[in-house]
């Protein structure tokens, strides 16, 4: 029997997989989609946890995740792409300016 | 029936405040803005009148008028009030009735000025403040005046500030005055404290007065305090060691000299002595510091006036003399002579100066027309004036006959008074008497030096300018004959009872001096007190010692113009001496100013430099270098700050979870 226990640990391999992907992959669409990854890892323990609870707070979350996801995604794009533009690249190490 | 007092010090402070913001701007006319200033003076001296003579016909002489309360600490209650007995009301006679008229006499001393509404704004307000001073029901509202009058005496004495010498004057005058203060601060706190131990935390002059006994007779603290209190009054009344700014006052426009370092403000010390009578009369000490200190001021800066060549310059010395004389006074207990002679002394010494006044401006405009750089007070430049200016040669030689002593005019029976206390009274000497009588010859010497090298003889005066001397306009000469001709009747009030008189003014002063003399045994001693014969004898004495020394004076400037300058020769090194005032400024300078420098310099580059600076360089330094390590820790990629995030996070829920 699948349980809320299996949902919970598939959403803690994928949250974790995210994280690991932010922390060390260079090109910023990746790193974008492993953020993309996280958020949904998170969704996935708020549906689940849903169900269990037999309470739809979690559901109502998810949208709310999912909208500023969308939102996210475009204003990321659009910052990568400004980026693109001024440095020919995407690659976060060079994306260093702010330091002193 | 006295509950309009504040009146008094309110108008020349509305003026004050007229002149003073709107003056510049709006006002601008000169006849307005004297007006006001004046205008405002006179108000206040109408006032005065009115209570004056209110309290001549009232049986009770000691009036309060409290407004408001100030503060209130604990047991102490210090209140804006005024307090009017005789002392306060012959005070504010005094000096809202001089004050007017050398606010009128300003009208035409300072027409054309720039600065004319900054001037009559300053004026007022040192009114306001001087009324202050000697209507105050307590010691900190006495405090308020006296600090007040310090002020405007520096903002007047630096009117000219374009001019080094006038802003060093007022700035010399404003530190020694502070040395002063501090004195009469710590004499205030002494009093406060031991009053307070006794039970009666109290800073009314009425109380202070009714629980002075609590603190012994010439116990070491009334000792103490009173010393304390006369260091204040050296400074104010410029008295040895303080006197040193006075002289240097003299930057100032002439009616200030006249009003402020001559009449009214430099009178203050011998006032607050009036006013704590109780303590000084408890303190025998104080008592023989107050009379010698003041004989000696009276002889040294006598001494001084003989070679001075500004007319100005005599006449301020000729101040601090007379000053010495009302010190001498309150030292041997003539409370009531001290008072008087400060009254005279306002009359004849403003007439003096106003006299002086009138010269130079005849003078400076006479130069101005000719083109010259002479200076307008030198008297070496001056000689013969008495028929270009008819009227202050009157008023001028009435006044000096006044300030010599000559039998019927003020200076005599007041200064004779003062004379016969040295001599009779139970705290006096002959040795203050012998320096009092030498001082009061000195006086009439110099005096006479004055009138004769500035109104008689040939006009020394540049060929080109001789003849554009001439007398001043009304607004000048009304003041002069007011104040000459108080000066001629203004002894009548204290005509001694050996002369046939009945001295009003001692009976008139009798309650606020009366119980300290009575109480504390001070007066003329029982022998003498009857004896007539001495006393016309020291008048005898007195008069001819002013004789010989206006006839010495009209020997050597009027019959043998050449002599002084023999003697000049004969006696290069004294006279050189003399000439530049014994050399006490130079003295205070190494011994004191120099020092004070050097401290100072010490404190700025050592301390200031090396220690205060160095801390605060050295914290910022510490934080910088703390922060060059951590810099180290901003790499500016986003993944170690995520890195940091992600540990962070991992770490508190490890804490949620295992504790």
């Amino acid at each position: 029997m699948i349980g809320v226990y299996h949902y919970m640990t598939v959403a803690a391999i994928l949250f974790a997989m995210g994280t690991y992907g932010v922390l060390t992959r260079r090109n910023a669409i990746v790193i974008f989609m492993c953020v993309e990854l996280m958020l949904n890892s998170v969704n996935l323990t708020f549906i689940s946890l849903s169900r269990h609870l037999q309470s739809m707070d979690g559901q109502i979350f998810v949208f709310f995740v999912m909208s500023v996801a969308a939102a996210e995604a475009a204003v990321g794009l659009a910052l990568m792409i400004t980026f693109f533009r001024n440095r020919e690249t995407i690659d976060v190490d060079q994306i260093n300016m702010l330091k002193l | 029936m006295y509950d309009k007092l504040w009146l008094i010090p309110l108008f020349p402070l509305i003026g004050s405040i007229i002149n003073g913001l709107l003056g510049k701007r709006f006002i601008r006319n000169e006849k307005v803005i004297g007006a006001i200033g004046t205008g405002a003076v006179f108000l206040s001296f109408l006032v005065s009148c009115k209570y004056f003579f209110q309290l001549l016909g009232d049986p009770v002489k000691t009036h309060q008028n409290v407004i408001a309360s100030w503060m209130s600490v604990g047991k102490l209650q210090v209140d804006w009030g005024f307090l009017l007995d005789p002392l306060s009301a012959l005070m504010i006679m005094v000096v809202c009735g001089v004050g007017s008229l050398i606010h009128l006499y300003s009208i035409g001393y300072m027409h054309g000025e720039e600065g004319f509404y900054r001037y009559f704004s300053y004026l007022n307000l040192f009114v306001f403040a001087m009324l202050m001073l000697v209507l105050g029901n307590n010691a900190l509202v006495m405090f308020i005046g006296w600090e007040g009058v310090g002020l405007c005496s520096y903002l007047l004495i630096g009117y000219y500030f374009e001019k080094k010498s006038a802003g060093d004057a007022a700035k010399k005058a404003f530190i020694v005055n502070r040395v002063g203060d501090f004195g009469f601060l710590l004499g205030l706190f002494t009093i406060f404290w031991a009053l307070g131990s006794n039970g009666v935390w109290t800073l009314n002059f009425v109380e202070i007065a009714e629980n002075g006994h609590l603190l012994g007779f010439g116990g070491a603290v009334v000792t103490t305090a009173t010393l304390c209190f006369f260091l204040g009054a050296t400074g104010k009344s410029a008295q040895i060691p303080l006197y040193t700014w006075l002289p240097d006052a003299m930057e100032g426009p002439t009616p200030v000299s006249a009003l402020i370092h001559a009449a009214t403000m430099v009178t203050a010390g011998v006032y607050m002595i009036g006013r704590m009578n109780v303590l000084f009369a408890m303190s025998p000490v104080t008592m023989g510091v107050v009379a010698l200190i003041g004989a000696f001021t009276a002889i040294f800066a006598a001494s001084i006036g003989f070679a001075q060549n500004d007319i100005k310059r005599v006449l301020a010395y000729s101040t601090v003399s007379q000053l010495g004389y009302m010190f001498m006074a309150m030292g041997v207990g003539a409370f009531t002579a001290g008072i008087f002679h400060l009254m005279t002394h306002a009359f004849f010494k403003a007439c003096l100066f106003l006299g002086s006044g009138s010269v130079i401006h005849a003078m400076h405009h006479a130069m101005h027309h000719a083109h010259l750089d002479d200076d307008p007070q030198d008297m070496r430049n001056m000689g013969g004036l008495r028929k270009r200016m008819p009227v202050t040669w009157a008023t001028f030689g009435i006044s000096c006959l006044a300030i010599a002593g000559i039998p019927g005019l003020a200076g005599f029976f007041s200064k004779d008074e003062i004379l016969w206390w040295t001599f009779g009274s139970s705290h006096g000497s002959i040795f203050v008497w012998v320096i009092g009588a030498i001082a009061a010859g000195m006086t009439a010497f110099y005096m006479f030096r004055c009138l004769f090298m500035t109104f008689h003889g040939e006009q020394r005066t540049h060929v080109k300018a001789k003849d554009h001397v001439h007398e001043s306009p009304w607004v000048i000469t009304l003041p002069l004959v007011v104040l000459a001709f108080l000066a001629v009747v203004g002894g009548y009030v204290g005509v001694p009872a050996v002369l046939g008189g009945s001295n009003h003014i001692h009976h008139f002063l009798e309650p606020v001096f009366g119980h300290a003399q009575e109480v504390y045994r001070i007066g003329i001693k029982e022998a003498l007190e009857h004896n007539h014969a001495i006393e016309y004898g020291l008048m005898a004495v007195s008069i001819a010692i002013a004789l010989i020394g206006i006839g010495l004076a009209t020997m050597l400037y009027l019959k043998r113009p050449e002599l002084p300058a023999l003697f000049t020769r004969r006696f290069a090194r004294l006279h050189r001496a003399v000439f530049n005032k014994w050399y006490i400024d130079e003295l205070y300078d190494a011994m004191f100013v120099n020092t004070i420098k050097q401290f100072s310099l010490l404190c700025w580059r050592f301390f200031d430099v090396k220690i205060v600076d160095g801390i605060v360089n050295g914290t910022g330094k510490v934080v910088s270098a703390i922060s060059a390590g951590l810099r180290h820790t901003q790499t500016g990629l986003f993944q170690n700050y995520a890195l940091a995030m992600v540990f962070g996070t991992v770490v508190i829920v490890a804490i949620f979870i295992f504790n």
